[in-house]
């Protein structure tokens, strides 16, 4: 196929380049006062908090270097706990211990680490290696998230996350992030993660992409990952299309995982969110995207916006 | 979002920089292709010093037309001083003076010289009288014990001065040639012993001083040789090079033993020689123009800056078509690379290495720094002193390279002092991170790209007509913001998207 003939029919299939995100819609969307409330995540999780939205409890911060020594000390309380930085992007930096064997830590992985090799990683964390731009940085220690049991079959060492793109209030696409052995139990497409596409009136997930190929099963655990239906689908939604009101970006990706005794808890949010959303729909983001910014009838309520994109948006693409 | 303030202002920047350029292609005849390299130097001779309060004067020794060199033109540059030129035995001087002069004192000559193809023999001079060589004692004694084995080995004036050359120029210690050079001579105290010496001889010699007209631009400093008479005309012989005969390439400043520049009422001299091989056509557009269309105009233009500041800026001004380049190729191709600029201030030192010498030297510097971050890694040391190791580290690989390179014979290892250090720090921290936590390939895969951006900046930056076209009409960076401004609101996709995408087409 011809180079103009490839960006013609991704044009017309409402793809949206990297560009066209930056130009059109982050840029454009996203006050850049507004960055800080979710690129550093412990100002999101008081945000969510305040708003009534769960979020994974908070078990303590580190924010200078003299702290790291007391890490082994505050650990004692916890047997298993996420540690993270701040400000962190791309699911970098971050280390999930699910227990504790003596003075090791296991990870997700099934990985021992010592408490030195803790330590140095929240020594890393605290001076900006994670974070964007290299800036100082605060370590997270926060609660380790035990996913739905629903998730069992279609998961590896890890926590599947959801990830919903809400434009102006309205969730317009979802996608299911599973976590694979070669993720490392993390929930990025970059490392290995498999990306499946939701459909956003059902909660039905579509098509599964995993590393640009499109696939049926889950490379690890063999089981279908396709036509697999989302629990509290709605309350997930609901849970998105706040967001838009907390923290007054027009283009957000909101990250929710699903906790077996605590329910949907939001993890994360992102004013530049990925693209690989768009493969694993197997669907362009432009055409939602458009229709609403031609259609913007503001609708107030979240609910409204909520059953909108459930009835009208997703018979778009 | 308005686009349309971004397209008025792009626009205006637009037909500013076109019509500025073709007002200076159409209308003032500005050569658009480089021309020929002539044989036309501009030489520039800049004077620093502080004054002490007494009333100032400068003397310096200026270039005269001979038969070898003519002078197109000439400026002096000076803040209310006054000037007078004078002639006396041969050589030409300029004289700076003012009563009050107060602080740092900036004066500057400059000056246009043409080689001239001739071919005339030197001019005929008869009767010339020697000067006493002033030797006595001791000296006189060792002088004449020197002229004697000279004479003995030579059989005509000029072997005889090649022989005393190679006697006072011997590092085998000889008791009469210490008696009258002294420790460590310089090259003149050397001459001038080998004039005084064949002045008990009766053979006129004198000293003469200049400069080296090379292809090459930069920094120069007067060279020594010396002329002695033979069959009634002068003949230069110059002692490093052995070169006897019309020395073609020397352009002349002053003959004798005096200094270059001598100052009264100041202190602390300071003097840069620049010299500047140009084309002719942009010389003869300039003057032109200068004589009739606007003086003024002239005056704020880059060809009438300080050699040297035309020089960093001919460098500098090619940095935005590198840079405009890497727009293209981050954001309309989508090659990754590590940091933003740092492609380009790749491509600037390979200015100094070359490009195939450049890409070794940076591809070894990063793989050797790579294994030793890698190394450092166990070491768990914080961010910052690990960044300085490494740093630390990679001044000290390059110092390495450059003398393995010098003893191998290799002298462009020598040029990788130049490499931006603090660059390829971060940018071996940059690509171990990337290496540990998107794996080796997505690391190789920037690597690569950084390299092929910078190589691609560097063929284009380096081209004779993109340097020429920058630095005779900067008004094309005008044009170059406009278009880049542009690019900055480009929202099609980047050509290696198509390829991640191209699953979404075949529904």
């Amino acid at each position: 196929m011809s180079i103009l003939g490839l960006v013609n029919k991704l044009s017309n299939t409402g793809v949206m380049g990297i560009n066209k995100r930056n130009c059109d819609y982050t840029l454009r969307y996203n006050p850049r006062k507004y960055y800080p409330l979710v690129d550093d995540k412990l100002r999101t999780k008081q945000l969510a908090i305040d708003a009534g939205i769960a979020v994974p409890e908070l078990y303590g911060v580190i924010e200078i270097e003299h702290q790291i020594r007391e890490l082994p000390e505050f650990l004692k309380k916890y047997s298993d706990f996420v540690l993270k930085p701040a400000q962190g992007t791309g699911g970098e930096g971050i280390e999930i211990i699910v227990g504790k064997i003596k003075n090791l830590y296991r990870k997700s992985s099934g990985n021992l680490v010592t408490e030195e090799q803790l330590q140095h990683h929240v020594s890393n964390i605290l001076n900006g290696l994670f974070s964007l731009g290299g800036h100082e940085d605060k370590a997270i220690i926060e609660y380790r998230v035990k996913f739905d049991p629903v998730f069992d079959a279609i998961s590896y060492q890890g926590v599947p996350d959801i990830r919903i793109i809400v434009f102006l209030g309205f969730p317009v696409m979802a996608m299911l992030r599973l976590p694979t052995h070669m993720s490392g139990g993390k929930a990025n497409l970059h490392k290995g993660a498999i990306g499946v596409g939701i459909d956003i009136a059902t909660g039905r997930t579509l098509n599964a992409v995993w590393k640009n190929d499109v696939i049926t099963e889950h490379p690890d655990t063999r089981n279908p990952v396709t036509g697999f239906e989302i629990p509290k689908w709605d309350e997930l939604l609901m849970i998105a299309a706040k967001c838009y009101g907390l923290t007054g970006l027009g283009y957000l990706g909101v990250d929710i995982v699903l906790d077996r005794v605590k329910g949907p808890l939001v993890l994360e949010m992102n004013a530049r969110p990925g693209l690989n959303i768009q493969i694993a729909n197997n669907m362009g983001l432009l055409h939602r995207l458009e229709f609403i910014q031609t259609n913007a009838m503001r609708l107030g309520s979240v609910f409204d916006r909520v059953s909108y994109s459930r009835k009208v948006l997703t018979r778009i693409n | 979002m308005n686009n349309r303030h971004l397209y008025i202002l792009c626009a205006i920047l637009f037909f500013a920089g076109l019509g500025f350029f073709l007002y200076k292609v159409v209308y003032l005849g500005f050569p658009l292709l480089p021309g020929q390299k002539t044989d036309v130097w501009e030489v520039e001779v800049k004077i620093n010093f502080n004054t002490t309060g007494r009333p100032v004067k400068v003397l310096l020794y200026a270039p005269r037309t001979s038969s070898d060199f003519s002078i197109v033109n000439e400026n002096f540059i000076s803040k209310g001083y006054g000037i007078s030129i004078s002639t006396l035995d041969g050589n030409r001087q300029v004289a700076w003076s003012l009563r009050n002069a107060r602080g740092q004192q900036t004066l500057y000559y400059r000056a246009m010289i043409e080689k001239m193809v001739t071919g005339e023999p030197p001019a005929v001079s008869k009767n010339v009288k020697v000067a006493p060589s002033e030797y006595e004692g001791a000296e006189l004694e060792a002088a004449t014990a020197i002229l004697l084995e000279a004479k003995q080995k030579s059989a005509d004036r000029i072997t005889l001065v090649m022989q005393l050359i190679d006697i006072i120029d011997s590092p085998a210690s000889n008791d009469n040639v210490n008696l009258l050079v002294g420790e460590n001579p310089s090259q003149q105290r050397k001459i001038e012993t080998i004039i005084r010496i064949l002045s008990l001889d009766e053979i006129p010699a004198r000293m003469v001083h200049g400069l080296h007209m090379t292809e090459q631009y930069g920094k120069s400093s007067p060279a020594t040789w010396l002329e002695i008479h033979v069959d009634d005309k002068w003949t230069g012989i110059d002692p490093v090079t052995r070169q006897t005969g019309k020395l073609v390439n020397y352009l002349v400043l002053w003959k004798g033993t005096d200094r270059m520049i001598n100052l009264t009422g100041g202190e602390n001299l300071n003097v840069a020689i620049n010299i500047k091989q140009s084309g002719m056509e942009s010389i003869i557009a300039a003057s032109t123009r200068e004589k009739t269309v606007h003086p003024d105009f002239w005056r704020y233009s880059l060809l009438n800056l300080p050699l040297d500041t035309q020089r960093v800026y001919s460098i500098l001004l090619t940095v935005p078509i590198g840079v405009f380049l890497l727009v293209l190729l981050r954001n309309i191709i989508g090659v990754k690379t590590f940091g933003t600029f740092m492609p380009i201030l790749i491509a600037i030192s390979f200015r100094e290495t070359q490009l195939v010498a450049g890409l070794v030297l940076f591809t070894l510097l990063i793989s050797i720094g790579l294994a030793i971050r890698f190394y450092l890694e166990k070491l768990k040391l914080l961010l910052v002193p690990r960044l300085a190791s490494v740093l630390i580290i990679v001044i000290l690989l390059m110092l390495f390279m450059s003398i393995l390179g010098h003893n191998l014979g290799l002298e462009s290892g020598l040029s990788v002092a130049l490499f931006p250090m603090v660059i390829i720090t971060m940018t071996i921290e940059r690509m171990s991170i990337v290496w540990e936590e998107r794996g080796a390939g997505e690391a190789i895969n920037q690597g690569i790209g950084s390299l092929a951006t910078a190589a691609i900046a560097f063929l284009v930056m380096s081209m004779d007509q993109v340097e020429h076209l920058v630095t005779i009409f900067p008004e094309v960076l005008f044009i170059l913001l406009s278009i880049t401004m542009l690019l900055g609101r480009y929202s099609g996709y980047r050509l290696l998207e198509l390829h991640r995408f191209k699953a979404l087409v075949n529904k």
